[in-house]
């Protein structure tokens, strides 16, 4: 048996009225995969917190062993002077600076002062040959995918000479095809003697490369499994304290006509203008009818519902749209509102929310008529509406006074479909409605959807996690490069199924 | 022991329990700020008043701090509302220097017949800086130039504009005197004044009993009644709320706020109507405060403007056309720059090349002293009317005291930083 690398002992971390850590144990060998299970906010990042230094030495109870040496950290230089480095979510890089400027940033090959550029650069694409990243090192961070970015964050790590590297969800934001190579880099890591620790929500990815598994639940481990234990359902039993047999609640589909038709639609880039984004589109939903969208990361979907929704991106949109089979303008976002379409973004945070302002503001601006009269708001009926849809969607928060910046993931994302609710749509259009968010807020989420569905309105439904999408809808189309390239019912739809339309699609494209 | 720690799911009954006390703890934090800026105007003022031996407050010299600092509260309105939606305006000084200077040709040089009415003329400045707004929101709203560049060249351009139609460095006037009572007019006593406790003379002339002051009834009048309306208008807000079933602020802190603001409302208007009464530009003033306060706290628009400011593109994707707001938040402070330019120009009786010069740095430090953010989003109108005093009232407390003009800028400086400080450092804390 290997020897242990790291031992976290007993740690507690304590937040003002909060408890985020208590006795949590870490054990990980030398030179293994070790993944960190849990839901959002079950404690992950602040153990990561705690054991790379940003939470310093004294500010915790508990103790980290490193290599043998019980350690005390005082900052994250002191801990990646031993060799640990973490990867945060969010991407530290500088988008304006190069490859070989970022890698070396603060760690600059110089003398005096003055930066050698051909040793840093010269470095740099070593390092990029280890990460399999064919870039040149004075190409601008902003000018590469996220995909590639991360793999400089990677290669980053490795000047600094790791030996313990910390990925936090490193491929929340990647392709399938990025997500497999970064995966396969891990892997060929583990052979060169680089201990892992990865922090995922994506059971399947922890499947394939790790090699133990830890459940953390309500800031404590709950266990460690060995590969050979590791089943999804083991995982997420462990994960809410709870068998998730019920995932999706059950729902009686009552389908009506068709509400909303799309007909040829086609978008080009709004940049590289001949690029075409959207080829030739069309789809319908019927009333009371939950459609999904499926496709991988860059089909188009997103883009696909933005232009949808008052051109909010693209130009040269062609196309036709019909409610209830009259045609309808949709060119600017109050008119597609005004013919009851709402649009739930992917990106709350960007795109959803005033972070500022606190609920009660957040749900009624899509709506301002809706408590006002001669533009005057009637402060009582805003405050009655606002706490209405708290209810509704059981968002949790003091009081509709709580700014939106400072709620979870999952409680934003109800804030902003609240928001949408009371617009009063007949469509509604849910980009990746679940993104970030933890199983139980999932729940509330799918239960709302089969709510609206109930209630005759029409959705949409746009996710790249097909289980989502298999146990909520009643029906998929499979998005592809812009294209849709199989649409079935979704009882007899399957994950297979999803996947061959997407590569048929693909060769059919070429 | 483990069990500690989990969170306990609260009841609804202990919820509503803890409700009032902590509501109330939560509207003074919340009001912090708006109370803290304001006690903060007060000790100023006491401050001045001691160190001028009692200047500060003396009737004359009250009318002067108002004609003096008006302008810059005007323009501090439309500053508001430009800083809340994420811009900056830096222009505003030429820009009231132009107008100025416009007036002043259209009144007194340029023969333009009933055209030169001062009226007429004031109707038509309004327009022109309606439209250098819409000039400036245009590249700004539509073509996403940022605000400060389009702005710097238009605080250039219409400085030298300024200059170029006064004919380099002279000075044109004098004004009409109808035109003048914009800022150093006082309102007309229509009730006709009160002579308090008439003096009784003796034989020689000297006065045994009374003080012989003489009241403008006219602003007595108009203080009461808008004293009498703000505590009404408030009284009913909290009955609204309390019938809908919601809480109020506790009432004592109501009935302190409100008379606390009255007193000190009553106080001035009594030491106005022992002069002249109130000075034209002050109603001016208070009637422009309270629609502005009305728009950004209950219409629609003003919501949208902060929406906007705190998220441009979550925004735009509610269906707001942030665009056009932008232009119009612009168009807005075109509209009040040239009212202020119309203000200095009556206040001086004639036009001058540096009209207005500098003031902008006075209206936005106004505006940041009251409480916005520089990022946008945030900030009160009221807050930017007491950031405006407070910039007033240091400088006329500093000019009375005969602090050197160099040093009054070094101590607004510091009160810029540590009221933006204090702001930040609140912020952190909760």
């Amino acid at each position: 048996m290997a020897s242990t690398i790291l031992e976290m002992r007993d740690i507690t971390k304590t937040f003002p009225g909060v408890k985020a850590l208590s006795n949590v144990n870490l054990s990980v060998e030398e030179g293994e995969i070790h993944a960190v299970v849990g839901e959002n906010g079950a404690g992950k990042s602040t153990l990561m917190k705690v054991l790379s230094g940003v939470y310093p030495a004294g500010t915790y109870d508990g103790e980290i062993v490193y290599r043998g040496d019980e350690c005390h950290f005082k900052g994250i230089h002191d801990s990646e002077r031993r060799g640990i480095v973490i990867i945060h979510q969010e991407l530290a890089l500088v988008p304006m600076l190069s490859i070989a400027e970022n890698i070396f940033l603060g760690n600059e090959h110089a003398s005096y002062g003055i930066i050698d550029w051909n040793a840093n650069e010269t470095r740099t694409s070593a390092l990029l040959k280890k990460v399999g990243l064919r870039e040149d090192p004075k190409t601008l961070i902003t000018n590469i995918g996220v995909g590639k970015q991360q793999l400089v964050e990677i290669a980053k790590a490795l000047s600094k000479e790791v030996q313990l590297l910390i990925l936090d969800e490193p491929t929340a934001s990647l392709s399938e095809k990025d997500s497999q190579a970064l995966l396969d880099l891990l892997l060929e890591f583990k052979r060169q003697g680089i201990t892992s620790i990865l922090i995922s929500h994506k059971l399947n990815e922890i499947n394939r490369v790790a090699d133990k598994v830890t459940i953390i639940r309500d800031g404590r481990t709950i266990e460690t499994l060995a590969k050979k234990d590791i089943s999804e359902d083991r995982i997420i039993t462990s994960m809410v304290g709870r068998s998730l047999d019920d995932r999706y609640p059950s729902r009686e589909p009552d389908i009506g006509e068709v509400v909303l038709q799309v007909r040829n639609w086609s978008v080009y880039h709004p940049i590289h203008a001949e690029r075409q984004v959207i080829k030739g589109i069309d789809i319908d939903v019927r009333k009371g009818e939950v459609v999904g969208i499926a496709g991988l990361m860059g089909a188009g979907r997103t883009e696909f519902a933005m232009s949808l929704f008052g051109r909010s991106y693209g130009r040269h949109i062609t196309g036709e749209v019909l409610l209830k089979g009259k045609p309808i303008d949709v060119s600017s976002v109050s008119k597609a509102v005004e013919h009851g379409i709402a649009y739930v973004t992917e990106d709350r945070k960007t795109y959803g929310l005033n972070l500022i302002d606190h609920i009660k503001h957040n749900i009624t601006l899509a709506n301002l008529p809706g408590v006002s009269r001669h533009n005057v708001i009637d402060d009582m009926r805003e405050l009655a509406v606002a706490n209405d849809y708290k209810a509704k969607t059981n968002i949790r928060s003091s009081s509709v006074y709580q700014m939106t910046g400072n709620l979870s993931g999952g409680n934003q994302q109800k804030v902003v479909l609240s928001k949408w609710l009371f617009a009063n749509p007949e469509v509604l259009i849910l980009d990746e409605p679940t993104r970030g968010i933890d199983v139980g807020a999932k729940y509330e989420i799918y239960t709302i959807i089969a709510r609206l569905a109930s209630e005759g309105k029409a959705i949409i439904v746009i996710s790249s996690e097909m289980p989502e999408l298999l146990g909520i809808t009643d029906r998929i189309y499979v998005m592809n490069e812009g294209r849709i390239v199989g649409e079935m019912a979704a009882s007899d739809a399957s994950q297979e199924k999803i996947m061959r339309a997407i590569v048929r699609g693909e060769g059919k494209a070429s | 022991m483990s069990t500690e720690s989990a969170p306990v799911p609260k009841s609804g009954v202990a919820e509503d329990v803890q409700q009032g006390p902590r509501v109330a703890v939560s509207a003074l934090v919340t009001n912090l700020r708006e109370y803290g800026l304001i006690l903060a105007l007060i000790a100023i003022m006491v401050f001045f008043q001691y160190t001028t031996s009692g200047t500060l407050f003396k009737p004359v010299n009250l009318s002067n701090l108002v004609q003096q600092n008006s302008f810059i509260i005007v323009m501090a309105l439309g500053m508001l509302l430009v800083i809340v939606s994420g811009h900056i305006d830096l222009s505003v000084g030429s820009v009231a220097g132009f107008i100025g200077a416009l007036a002043a040709m259209m009144m007194v040089i340029w023969p333009l017949g009933p055209f030169s009415n001062p009226l007429v003329v004031s109707i038509i400045c309004l327009i022109v800086g309606g439209a250098i707004g819409a000039a400036q929101g245009y590249w700004i709203a539509y073509h996403r130039i940022p605000s400060f560049i389009v702005t710097l060249a238009g605080m250039l351009i219409f400085r030298g504009i300024c200059q170029a139609l006064l004919g380099g460095g002279s000075s044109v006037g004098p004004l009409p005197v109808g035109f003048k009572a914009l800022s150093s007019g006082f309102i007309p006593d229509v009730i006709g004044s009160l002579t308090l406790i008439p003096p009784v003379v003796n034989a020689a002339g000297k006065t045994i009993v009374g003080s012989g002051l003489t009241l403008h009834m006219t602003t007595i009048v108009l203080g009461i009644v808008a004293v009498v309306a703000y505590a009404y208008f408030g009284l009913r807000a909290r009955r609204s709320r309390e019938r809908h079933g919601y809480q109020a602020e506790p009432f004592t802190l109501f009935v302190v706020k409100t008379l606390v603001t009255s007193a000190l409302a009553l106080f001035l208007v009594y030491q106005f109507a022992t002069y002249r009464g109130l000075p034209i530009v002050l109603v001016v003033m208070g009637v422009l405060i309270a629609l502005f306060v009305f728009v950004t706290k209950r219409m629609t628009v003003g919501r949208r403007v902060y929406a906007m400011g705190g998220n441009a593109k979550a925004a735009q994707l509610s269906g707001i056309k942030t665009e056009r707001l932008t232009l119009m938040v612009f168009i807005n402070m075109g509209v009040l720059s040239a009212l202020g330019g119309l203000i200095i120009a009556a206040r001086l009786g004639q036009a001058v090349p540096a009209a207005g010069l500098g003031s902008e740095l006075d209206v936005i430090a106004a505006v940041f002293i009251g409480g916005a953010s520089a990022m946008g989003g945030v900030g009160q109108v009221i807050g930017a009317v007491v950031g405006g005093f407070i910039m007033g009232v240091m400088n006329n407390g500093m000019s009375i005291m005969g602090v050197n003009v160099d040093w009054q800028q070094v101590v607004k400086g510091l009160v810029l930083l540590g009221a933006v400080i204090f702001d930040v450092y609140n912020k952190n804390k909760a």
